[in-house]
């Protein structure tokens, strides 16, 4: 039971491991580098909270 | 006095990391990554200095990371970003200290990540007992599961961390109050575990070299503030997830200790891969060794989910500053995670669990956050410096201030000795690792960095400037 659970998670491994290379060149092909690196640090702080001393 | 005006938040045509979370998914992620340190790590003090060695450790290392909470919870409650000590390093040091600190952070999580993953695949192979089983393909699983999990989404990551996380402390106490704690004799020994002749058995050295492994009670906590972008209220949600995750973490400890070291002499706790799941055996009944057993997967399970979450944000963050290339601040439009970090760091995971031993990825992991713990103390001791209170909003403020700090600062220092009398090669080494690439991001990196846009809290100037 134990040697079958060892080749099931390298099974499960390699399915996973194919599935996130494949997802991830998909997004990399539909979407432009610009839309997907447009992420800013601190964008919600400073347009949803103003700060009054 | 400050008030807070919120309005609708507008992101245009952005990609940002998602605001899903909640108080008990940082308490998730936070107890998630250090429980293990109950189940395997914490024990191996007892083999420096002793049991009550140990348990000093325990509440002197409590003592440590009780201020290492209170003064990131009330940073990390005004510098609300992906990154966490990082974001504040940024901030309120400069970018060097930033630069160095996104390395601790990513150095601790990963090779915590990779010890979890051995441990885990070492304890079913241990547990089947079959000749030619070998750890890698569970340690691959793991790892790989886990990085999927961490791809597909940060809500769903951190529900599961919980669910498991529960079940793994639950055990911890199902134990305790199955040994029947209140009576002596019954089932536990500790007056003839524990005796004045072999409390400390080295004498007070013993409990200094003790502190190099006392640090995984709670080796971790701190890496709730990774979540900051994605919690819906960093102010509020940060300081209670934090705080009640070192709560929970003190008593786990306490019911640990207490327990082992009256089932176990120091000699035999001291040296033990898995000291809960041992203490399960011991007590005779299946019931409880299995629990145990399960228990100590989860706890590893959880530590290596929050560890790939929390690293793939500080390398993220890294991306976004261009401190590192901006390809890997990239978040997936779908699922609004840093996928490219994601996968980066994946393989590197996987290449140390295949090569490096569990003692080597621990150590490296400890000193890596005891830098960072280090750098803590003298980073609150600058942001009250220059940002006295009253001067910005705080979602908390940690008392007794500059008591912490300095206590903080001054364990700090012993846990480095007691690491240099265990693995004083490590320490230098990783030293100089630090030191040259410093040298390679002042000298070459730093040019690539857009100056003003890494500054990005709506503060105002520091008193002084």
């Amino acid at each position: 039971m134990w040697i079958s659970l060892s080749y099931a998670c390298w099974g499960i491994s390699i399915v996973l491991a194919l599935w996130m290379l494949y997802d991830w060149f998909k997004v990399d092909t539909t979407y432009a580098e610009d839309v997907l690196t447009s992420s800013r640090e601190g964008e919600l702080e400073a347009v949803s909270e103003k700060h009054r001393i | 006095m400050t008030t807070t005006v919120l309005e609708p938040a507008i992101h245009g045509d952005r990609v940002s990391l998602l605001r899903v979370l909640g108080p008990a998914h940082v308490w998730a992620l936070g107890v998630g990554i250090v429980l293990v340190g109950e189940f395997t790590g914490w024990n191996f003090s007892a083999d420096k200095g002793g049991a009550l060695a140990a348990l000093i450790v325990c509440w002197i290392v409590g003592l440590l990371y009780t201020s290492v909470a209170m003064i990131d919870s009330e940073v990390t409650s005004t510098v609300a970003a992906a990154g966490g000590q990082y974001a504040q390093a940024k901030h309120i040091v400069g970018p060097l200290m930033a630069f160095n600190v996104a390395l601790f952070l990513v150095f601790a999580y990963t090779m915590l990540e990779v010890s979890d993953a051995i441990l885990l695949g070492d304890t079913i192979v241990a547990k089947a007992g079959v000749e030619g089983l070998t750890h890698n393909s569970f340690i691959a699983a793991t790892i790989v599961v886990l990085a999927w999990l961490n791809y597909r989404g940060v809500l769903m990551t951190l529900n599961v961390n919980f669910v498991i996380t529960a079940i793994a402390y639950i055990s911890i106490v199902i134990l305790f109050f199955s040994v029947s704690p209140w009576t002596q004799g019954a089932v536990l020994k500790l007056n003839e575990l524990v005796t004045p002749g072999n409390a400390l058995p080295y004498g007070w050295i013993g409990v200094i070299a003790a502190f190099q492994f006392g640090i995984w009670y709670y080796l971790g906590i701190e890496g709730t503030t990774q979540a900051a972008e994605e919690v819906r209220s960093p102010a509020r949600s940060l300081p209670y997830g934090t705080m009640a995750g070192m709560i929970t973490l003190l008593i786990a400890a306490a019911m640990t200790w207490y327990v082992c070291a009256s089932l176990m002499p120091w000699e035999y706790l001291g040296i033990t891969y898995y000291p809960l799941w041992d203490a399960g055996k011991l007590t005779g009944s299946p019931l409880l060794e299995n629990l145990l057993f399960i228990a100590t997967l989860l706890a590893a399970l959880a530590s290596a989910n929050g560890c790939i979450n929390d690293a793939a944000r500080a390398w993220f963050s890294l991306g976004r500053d261009r401190y590192l290339p901006s390809w890997f601040s990239a978040v997936h439009p779908k699922y609004r995670t840093p996928y490219r970090s994601i996968l980066f760091l994946l393989p590197i995971a996987l290449a140390f669990a295949f090569i490096a031993d569990l003692n080597q990825a621990i150590t490296f992991s400890i000193l890596s956050g005891v830098l960072q713990y280090t750098f803590m103390s003298i980073n609150i001791m600058m942001f009250r410096k220059k940002w006295p209170l009253g001067t910005i909003r705080r979602g908390y403020t940690h008392p007794f201030h500059p008591l912490p700090a300095i206590v903080l600062f001054c364990l700090c220092v012993v846990t480095f000795f007691a690491i240099f009398l265990g693995f004083g090669s490590q320490l230098i080494a990783m030293t100089i690792f630090y030191f040259l690439i410093s040298l390679w991001f002042h000298f070459y990196r730093y040019k690539f960095v857009r100056r003003g846009d890494q500054f990005t809290m709506p503060w105002p100037k520091p008193q002084g400037y």
